[in-house]
C-alpha cells in the first residue's frame, strides 16, 4: 500500500521534473528572442524599417543600417552552397552507391569528422594557410577565366586579396559540406531497396537508379538537408570573420572584395560598442540573424519531418 | 543504333560515377590539408612551457597554461551544468510527451537550437547575465556553453530512449513498478551508452566554440580560478593570438590550435567507435 502511494508521488514528482525542463527550453528560446528584441529596441525605434536596407554603418556618426552584414552573410552562404551542393550529392552517392561495405563506415566517419573540426581552426587555417595560396594561384585562375564572361564575369574581378567574400565562401562551403553530405547519406538510404533492385532489374545504370529513383523519392529530405547548411553556413561565425575581411562599405559586387556578415560584425565590434545606439545596432543585427536562421531552419526540419513521414507510410 | 544508346548510358554512368568519387576525394582533401597543417605546425610549437607559463605579451615567452586550465573549467562546468537539463528533458520528451503539444513543439524548437548560430546565444547570455552583472564572468561562459550542451543531450536522450523495445517497459511495469522507476531503472539503463555518446559530442562540440564565450568569458591574460571574472580559455585565445601581427603569439595560436584538434577529433572518433550504438538494444 505504502509502496504505490510512493510510486505515484514519485511519478508526480518525476513527471513533472521532466516536464519543467522540457519547458525550459521553450523558455530558453523565448528568453532569446525577448532579450534581443529588447536590447535592440533603443536602434528600432530610432531607425525603424530602414535599418534593413541603409548601408551605412557609421558608430562616430551614429548612423547604421544593416545592409552590407545581411548582403555578407547572404553571399558568404550562397557561395557556400554553389560548392557545397553538387560536392555533397557525389560523396552521398558515393557513400551509398558505389563505396564497398568495409569502406562506408571509415568514410562516413572521415566527413563526419570534418564537421568536428571546430570553426575556429577552419579560420586560423583558412586565414594563414589557405588564403595565400587561394590568392596566388586560384583567384587570378578565375579572374582568368570566369572574369572573362560576360555579366559574371564581374563577380571575379579585381585584385586578388586572398580575404573577401568569396575565400570567406569556399572556407564555409569546407564546413557545410559533411553536414549536407551526411544528410543526403540517411536520406538515400532511405529509399526502399525494392525500388532500386527493381530499376537495376530491368537494366538501369548506378547513375539512372540515382537520377530517377532514389532522388525523386527522396527529394524533400535532400532539400531539407541543404536547408540545413544554409541554416548553419548563415550563422557560422569564427571561420568567416578571420576571413571576410571586416569591410563595412560597399565597394561592388565582385566577391574578390571584403565585406562582412552578421556574425563577424558582432563578433568583431560588440565587445567594443562604446555607445548605447551602437550596441543596440549590432543586438538588432543579432535578431534578423536569429530571424533568418529561425525561419530557413524551420522549413528544413519540416521537409525533412515530411520525408520521414512518407518513409514510414511505405514501409 | 541500341548499342549505340546503351554505350552512351554507360558513359554517362561512368562519368557520374567519376564525379562522385572526385567528389569525395574533394571532400577528403580537406580534411587531410587541415589535419596536415594542424600537425606541422601545431607539433612544431610544441614545448613543455606551453602546460607551465601563462599567455605571455607580445614578444616574451610564455605558454598556454591559464587558457588550458579556463577551458578545463568552463567546459566540464557548462557539461555538468547542461547534462542533467538534457536528459531530463529527452525524458520528457520519450516518454511522456510524444502526443502532447508541449512535447511535438520542444523537439521541433530543440532541432532548431541544436542549428541555431551560437553567437546569437552569446548575447542573449550577455543579456540576462553580464550586462546586468556589470562586468564578464566565467559563469556567464559556463551558462552559453550548458545552453550548447541541453539541445545536444536532448537529441541524444530521446533517439536512444525510442530505441528501448516496448516489451521491457511493459516486463517492468508488470512487476509492479511506477513509471518513474521503470525509466529510472530500466528504459535509461538500457540507452546508457548512446546517451553518453551524445554528451561526449556535445563536449567536443563545445570545446571549440569561441563566439558564445566573445560576451560572456572574454578572456584573461593571467592566471585565475575566479569565474566571477573573466577568465582565460583556449578559443578566445586563439582567436586574439591568430589575428596579431607577432610570429610568437601566432606559434602560440598553432599550439592551442593542435590541442583542441586533436581533443576535438579524439572525443569525435571515442564516441563513435567505442560507445558505437549497437542495432539491437
Amino acid at each position: 500500500m505504502s509502496s504505490t502511494r510512493q510510486g505515484k508521488l514519485g511519478d508526480w514528482i518525476f513527471f513533472n521534473l521532466t516536464r519543467f525542463f522540457a519547458l525550459f527550453v521553450l523558455l530558453m528560446l523565448g528568453g532569446t528572442v525577448a532579450s534581443l528584441v529588447h536590447g535592440a529596441w533603443p536602434a528600432i525605434e530610432r531607425f525603424g524599417w530602414g535599418f534593413l536596407w541603409s548601408g551605412e554603418w557609421n558608430p562616430p556618426m551614429e548612423r547604421f543600417g544593416a545592409l552590407i552584414p545581411i548582403y555578407g552573410t547572404l553571399a558568404t552562404s550562397l557561395v557556400a552552397l554553389v560548392i557545397a551542393v553538387p560536392v555533397s550529392f557525389g560523396i552521398a552517392i558515393f557513400l551509398t552507391e558505389m563505396a564497398p561495405v568495409w569502406l562506408k563506415r571509415p568514410l562516413g566517419i572521415a566527413i563526419e569528422l570534418l564537421a568536428g573540426v571546430p570553426s575556429i581552426v577552419y579560420g586560423m587555417w583558412g586565414l594563414l594557410v589557405f588564403s595565400p595560396v587561394f590568392a596566388t594561384y586560384a583567384q587570378p585562375m578565375l579572374a582568368n577565366t570566369l572574369g572573362k564572361l560576360p555579366l559574371i564575369g564581374e563577380l571575379f574581378s579585381g585584385p586578388a586579396l586572398g580575404i573577401g567574400i568569396l575565400s570567406a565562401g569556399v572556407v564555409l562551403a569546407i564546413m557545410t559540406i559533411p553536414f549536407i553530405a551526411s544528410v543526403m547519406r540517411d536520406v538515400f538510404d532511405v529509399t526502399p531497396p525494392m525500388l532500386k533492385e527493381s530499376a537495376y532489374g530491368l537494366g538501369a545504370t548506378t547513375w539512372e537508379v540515382v537520377w530517377h529513383v532514389v532522388l525523386p523519392y527522396t527529394k524533400v529530405g535532400v532539400i531539407g538537408g541543404v536547408m540545413l547548411g544554409l541554416g548553419r553556413a548563415l550563422g557560422e561565425t569564427m571561420a568567416v570573420t578571420f576571413l571576410i575581411g571586416n569591410m563595412n562599405v560597399f565597394g561592388g559586387f565582385s566577391l574578390f572584395l571584403p565585406g562582412n556578415s552578421i556574425a563577424s560584425a558582432l563578433a568583431n565590434e560588440f565587445a567594443e560598442a562604446d555607445s548605447p545606439i551602437y550596441a543596440a545596432s549590432l543586438i538588432e543585427l543579432g535578431l534578423i540573424l536569429f530571424f533568418i536562421t529561425f525561419i530557413v531552419l524551420s522549413l528544413s526540419k519540416l521537409l525533412l519531418m515530411q520525408l520521414s513521414r512518407r518513409g514510414g507510410r511505405e514501409t | 543504333m541500341a548499342a549505340n544508346l546503351a554505350t552512351w548510358r554507360r558513359i554517362k554512368n561512368r562519368i557520374a560515377m567519376t564525379m562522385a568519387f572526385l567528389a569525395m576525394a574533394f571532400g577528403l582533401f580537406w580534411l587531410f590539408w587541415i589535419l596536415i597543417t594542424t600537425l606541422d605546425l601545431g607539433i612544431a610549437s610544441l614545448s613543455p612551457k606551453l602546460f607551465t607559463q601563462m599567455t605571455p605579451p607580445p614578444g616574451s615567452e610564455g605558454g598556454l597554461l591559464n587558457a588550458i586550465v579556463g577551458s578545463l573549467l568552463l567546459v566540464s562546468l557548462g557539461t555538468l551544468l547542461g547534462t542533467p537539463i538534457g536528459i531530463l528533458a529527452g525524458i520528457y520528451l520519450a516518454e511522456y510527451g510524444k502526443h502532447t503539444w508541449l512535447g511535438r513543439i520542444t523537439q521541433f524548437l530543440n532541432d532548431i537550437l541544436l542549428s541555431a548560430p551560437s553567437i546569437v546565444i552569446g548575447l542573449f547570455v550577455y543579456a540576462i547575465y553580464v550586462a546586468q552583472a556589470g562586468h564578464f564572468s566565467g559563469y556567464s561562459g559556463v551558462i552559453a556553453l550548458a545552453m550548447l550542451v541541453i539541445p545536444v543531450v536532448i537529441r541524444a536522450t530521446e533517439n536512444m530512449l525510442l530505441l528501448v523495445p516496448n516489451p521491457m517497459r511493459e516486463a517492468a511495469f508488470a512487476l509492479g513498478a511506477p513509471k518513474w522507476k521503470v525509466i529510472v531503472k530500466v528504459t535509461l539503463r538500457a540507452s546508457i551508452a548512446g546517451i553518453l555518446t551524445g554528451v561526449l559530442l556535445a563536449i567536443a562540440r563545445i570545446s571549440g566554440e569561441t563566439a558564445p564565450l566573445l560576451f560572456t568569458a572574454l578572456s584573461n591574460q593571467f592566471w585565475t580560478l575566479n569565474m566571477n571574472g573573466p577568465i582565460a580559455n583556449l578559443p578566445v585565445t586563439i582567436f586574439k593570438f591568430a589575428m596579431s601581427p607577432y610570429k610568437d603569439w601566432q606559434q602560440l595560436a598553432w599550439a592551442a590550435v593542435f590541442l583542441i584538434t586533436m581533443g576535438v577529433l579524439a572525443l569525435n572518433i571515442i564516441a563513435r567507435v567505442v560507445f558505437r550504438p549497437s542495432k539491437h538494444t
